[in-house]
């Protein structure tokens, strides 16, 4: 099993300097734990998790701490042994710099692992719904960086034929390398990871997608390969171009299909993976161990010596630029991810969580005046998603959203080649996310206005059928009565003995009256009261008072 | 809070390095002018430059726009540069204030400045005088190899500055290689017969066609530089020779060579410094190659049977009339949507 | 004689186009006003009566009819009045201040259930039924639901109901435009 070059090219793309060899100079190590692990409640797209331990609670390595019933949701779990301190609001990575629910776990230093019960995990015959509960117990999602629930994406994809599994070892931005390394030193246990997927999946072939840059890591993906003789499944060297490792992008140089506009992987019959989830999926079925670590790359100007680590989740950046030899400029710039979309961080006290495959500290960046477009073009040239992203530009920024849509705003897969190209420098990217994000508050007003129309609408109606019905009523009552009243006429006519219908009027209203005396009487408690009932009723009385005075 | 989004590098290019490339390509072919038609061009190019970077430099002031990073784009030097050219090498000060004038406020700012203009600045600053100044935009000279004489620095100084009279002038002053053209083949004169004039050389008008080739090295630059993309210039150049071709074969004593039409005038110039203006051109791939044809196209048909000798300046202004039109119907396929395997 | 072969045609041809377009407008009348939808669907639906209308729907007609102007919509603000002139092309005015601010910061109406005394005047005042309570029993909003009309405020009898503004989550973030040369943010 030799590996054959891909054939198929996709539009545009830029060739980066890798400064991959920074970070692989030296072996992977494990970081340490430090004093305060800040684990984020909910780590992956979908529907929030909710705590399952409260404050004071002891926990080992692998229990639960957090999970949801939701369908796309996967559960968060101990990274070590020790006390949950706290459950609060901590400042995470996101680009808004705002703070999310964690749990703040103090280590004991012990590491004891959590002992799930028999039967949870490394049973043989595993059938494809034993390895689908075990990969959501484990809590494993997407770590190629979307944090998709693992899980319910392949759940969502056995409902489709799957004829083409697409293992995702590109690693196409600058500075990262921790699948690199993964697939050095782990290779095995990726390859058994892509096992276990395609017993889920019964593909009808495999691809493993390897940059060429890496060819450490493409010999010894080949060797395990080899040695578990996978059937229908191959390795395939991509020529090095970013962002060759985005989805789309992979498949069509892989398979050379495009993955519709409107389409999601799936519905063309390809199921992309990225080779870290694999390990984890491996972790969790063969050692038991739910997603609690990760690798992560630290690099860049900024540290002193780059390198991986195996990171506990919840580890704050700060104990691995420690671990790194610290920071090695005096305005360092944070950023999760590579230098082409990553996130920038607004402290280094933010933890590690699933999504985070490199910490990357830049020197500080002088943001350079944008100047105005001078439609060199460039840009398209550069687009994997075939876009024109000048125009996107203009119509984002003069606000018209509708143009912007309807140039494929949403195609835009937020890769930064257009930005990086600009002679004018112009921050695309931030545009585009701009421009999305106005649309998708665009949308939810306009739902929330629907609904309201909706209700106000029913409301309407439901009064007015309210008045109508009581309208109906009133009229029948007055029918019942006239008949009534025609009725009593006619029989008074009949027998003129009886006693006239007034005064039978008259004798009910005398009735009426007496009632409504008696009741006039005057209460019997409110005279002799006995001390304790008078303060009963003062108490009460001042109450009223103060809350009436609160109000004003 | 605002955050600043990713990507964050500092891109390599640069709108100023552009710029600069440009007028690095235009060196070689402005001294070849000179060597060929004397000192007026280096005044034309100081008053020019000049009168530019003073207009912009108030205008930005009128609009209350920060000086230095519009300035500092050397897009005004580039578009009085190209105007220079583009006008008699002893022009007086006027003509050029007035050009540049409409180059700089109606061309380009009144639009919006930079990256706005939808026309050519140089190209409507050159038209505007062409229209009003019919006489001082054809009193060419003949290069000096050819002449009896030359004007000196001084004079051409004096001329400039409206000092001094021109008089026995007859003598210098001569019809370009295109204007020739046009008269005789208006007087039905054959081809050969034009040919024998003491204007032509080996295969265009004396020094205009060295100064084309120069122009043409300075384009190779641009494109070796990855200033300009090969698009317009090739689209540009196939317009021209093959409807100058078409022509040709049909009728040769009718239509010039198309060897002539591409080493004369403002072809040269035209296919790599004017066209390419990425402001003004179009802006998709396809777009550029029909844009560039267009001009092409337009400058051989103009040539031929035109109003004027040379139909740069008018088939480019033409051609940025239709850039719109031509970018909305020469869109790419977008990845993922009717791929071609769907078919 | 050819002036009167002229008028005949001409009269002839516009005779023609008057039947076409005649048996047009009855053949292809439009029930109702579509204006009226495609206004009542610019509006915000907060149904607050600020206009001076009583809802959304009957501002959306006086509009349609010409009777009120564009500006008098608060929760709208200036992004409903710039696309209620798109649709209609009438003039941009800026809101119109005696209708009432407009808030950048969205509320809901939250009720204190210390002081709440089930008297339901709330309920009946909700323009969509946001309230979820009834007699002698506890009144609640439903967040999702309120529109932030604040009707429900002045009927109440002991002052229990405050507007809150809504929390902003990470899921409600928006990035904001990166700025300009000239200064400006494009906003």
């Amino acid at each position: 099993m030799s590996t054959n070059p891909s054939v198929f090219r996709f539009h545009g793309g830029l060739h980066l300097d890798g400064r991959k060899t920074e970070s692989l100079t030296r072996p992977l190590q494990h970081a340490s734990l430090p004093s305060e692990l800040i684990i984020r409640v909910s780590q992956h797209i979908g529907e929030p998790n909710i705590a399952a331990v409260k404050v004071g609670d002891y926990v080992s390595r692998g229990q639960l701490l957090a999970e949801s019933s939701e369908l796309v949701s996967a559960p968060v779990h101990a990274p070590t042994s020790g006390t949950i301190s706290a459950i609060e609001e901590r400042p995470v990575a996101h680009p808004s710099g705002k703070s999310a629910l964690c749990f703040i776990l103090i280590p004991d230093g012990k590491d004891t692992r959590y002992e799930y019960d028999q039967g949870w995990c490394n049973t043989h015959d595993l059938q494809p719904s034993d390895l689908l509960r075990l990969i959501r117990a484990a809590g494993i999602v997407g770590l190629g960086g979307a944090t998709f629930p693992t899980e319910a994406k392949l759940t969502r994809a056995n409902q489709q034929k799957i004829n083409t599994l697409i293992i995702n070892g590109a690693e196409c931005e600058p500075y990262i390398t921790c699948d690199d390394i993964l697939m050095q030193t782990h290779a095995a246990e990726v390859i058994r990871g892509v096992q276990l997927l395609q017993t889920i999946l019964q593909p009808q072939q495999t691809l493993i997608g390897i940059e060429d840059n890496k060819p450490l890591a493409i010999k010894a993906m080949q060797q395990a390969l080899q040695q578990s003789a996978l059937p229908h499944t191959s390795i395939k060297s991509i020529p090095t171009l970013y962002p060759s490792g985005g989805e789309k992008q992979l498949i069509k140089l892989l398979t050379g299909h495009e993955v519709h506009s409107t389409q999601l992987s799936f519905e063309i019959g390809v199921f992309c993976q990225n080779v870290g989830t694999c390990f984890a999926i491996t972790e969790a079925v063969d050692h038991c161990q739910p997603l609690t670590s990760r690798i992560v790359t630290v690099t860049g100007p900024g540290v002193k010596n780059p390198g991986n680590w195996v990171t506990r989740l919840g580890t704050p950046v700060s104990h691995l630029i420690e671990l790194a030899g610290g920071y090695s400029v005096q305005q360092p710039k944070l950023v999760m991810g590579g230098p082409m979309m990553g996130l920038n961080l607004s402290s280094d006290q933010i933890p590690v969580v699933k999504a985070t495959n490199t910490i990357l500290v830049l020197d500080h960046l002088d943001q350079p005046t944008a100047q105005e477009c001078v439609r060199c073009g460039q840009c398209a040239e550069v687009c994997p998603a075939q876009l024109l992203p000048q125009q996107l530009y203009w119509y984002s920024k003069t606000r018209q959203f509708e143009l912007a849509e309807q140039y494929h705003l949403f195609d835009c897969i937020e890769c930064g080649c257009c930005a990086a190209v600009c002679p004018s420098h112009i921050p695309l990217v931030q545009h585009y996310r701009f421009a999305k994000s106005e649309i998708w508050e665009q949308r939810r007003k306009t739902y929330n206005a629907d609904r309201s129309r909706k209700r106000h609408e029913f409301r309407e109606a439901r009064l007015l059928k309210q008045k109508q019905q009581d309208e109906e009523k009133r009229r029948l009552k007055r029918e019942a009565l006239a008949a009534k009243a025609a009725e009593q006429q006619k029989a008074q006519a009949a027998d003129s003995s009886a006693t006239p219908t007034i005064d039978a009027v008259q004798a009910a209203l005398d009735r009426v009256k007496a009632r409504k005396k008696a009741q006039l009487v005057e209460p019997k408690n409110t005279s002799n009261l006995t001390p304790d009932q008078q303060r009963q009723i003062d108490e009460a009385n001042s109450r009223r008072k103060n809350i009436n005075q609160d109000k004003s | 809070m605002s955050s600043v989004s990713s990507p964050y590098i500092s891109p390599s290019a640069s709108v100023n390095r552009m710029m600069l490339n440009v007028i690095m390509a235009l060196v070689p072919g402005t001294l070849a002018y000179i060597w060929y038609f004397g000192y007026g061009l280096i005044i034309n190019l100081i008053v020019a430059i000049s009168c530019a970077l003073l207009f912009e430099t108030s205008i930005l002031l009128l609009r209350k726009r920060p000086l230095k990073p519009y300035l500092s784009d050397y897009s005004a030097i580039v578009t009085a540069w190209l105007f220079a050219l583009c006008i008699p090498m002893h022009s007086p000060w006027w003509l050029i204030v007035t050009g540049i004038g409409f180059a700089m406020i109606a061309g380009k700012h009144l639009y919006g400045g930079l990256g706005f203009n939808p026309f050519n600045p140089a190209m409507v600053g050159y038209v505007v005088i062409l229209i009003s100044f019919p006489k001082d935009m054809t009193t060419w000279f003949l290069p000096m190899q050819v002449s009896s004489g030359s004007l000196s620095f001084i004079d051409s100084l004096y001329f400039t500055l409206g000092l001094l009279e021109p008089q026995q002038w007859d003598a210098l002053t001569s019809a370009t290689p295109l204007d020739q053209y046009k008269t005789g083949l208006g007087m039905n004169l054959m081809i050969s017969e034009i040919r024998q004039s003491p204007v032509f050389g080996d295969f265009a008008g004396v020094g205009w066609e060295w100064i084309a080739n120069w122009w043409f090295l300075g384009g190779v630059f641009l494109l070796y530089s990855k200033t300009i993309r090969w698009h317009i210039p090739f689209a540009v150049i196939s317009g021209m020779l093959l409807i100058s071709l078409i022509f040709y074969v049909v009728d040769p004593d009718s239509v010039a060579s198309p060897g002539f039409h591409l080493f004369s005038g403002g072809m040269m110039l035209g296919a790599f410094f004017i066209a390419t203006d990425p402001v003004t051109a179009a802006t998709t791939t396809r777009g550029r190659l029909l844009y560039g044809f267009m001009i092409g196209a337009l400058v051989i048909i103009i040539r031929r049977w035109g109003g004027y000798p040379d139909g740069v300046a008018f088939a480019v202004l033409l051609a940025n009339m239709a850039v719109p039109l031509i970018d909305y119907y020469t869109q790419p396929r977008v990845f993922g949507v009717n791929p071609p395997e769907d078919h | 004689m050819l002036v009167l072969i002229a008028v005949l045609t001409l009269s002839f041809i516009a005779g023609s186009f008057g039947l076409i377009l005649g048996y047009a407008a009855i053949r292809f009348r439009v029930e109702g006003n579509p204006i009226v939808d495609q206004v009542d669907a610019i509006l915000p639906q907060t149904q607050c009566g600020q206009c001076g209308f009583a809802g959304c729907r009957p501002y959306a007609e006086a509009i349609a009819n010409g009777e009120a102007p564009i500006n008098q919509c608060p929760p709208g603000g200036d992004a409903t009045i710039v696309a209620l002139d798109d649709l209609l092309d009438v003039e941009v005015l800026s809101l119109n201040a005696e209708h009432g601010e407009h808030n950048e910061v969205p509320l809901v109406a939250f009720i204190d259930e210390m002081n709440c005394i089930g008297c339901t005047l709330c309920i009946q005042a909700c323009p969509v039924d946001a309230i979820l309570g009834s007699a002698k029993h506890m009144h609640t909003i439903i967040a999702d639901e309120c529109t932030g009309c604040e009707l429900c405020l002045p009927p109440c009898p002991v002052d229990c109901i405050d507007m809150i503004p809504v929390k902003q989550t990470l899921a409600d973030w928006k990035w904001s435009p990166p700025e300009t040369l000239s200064g400006q943010t494009s906003s």
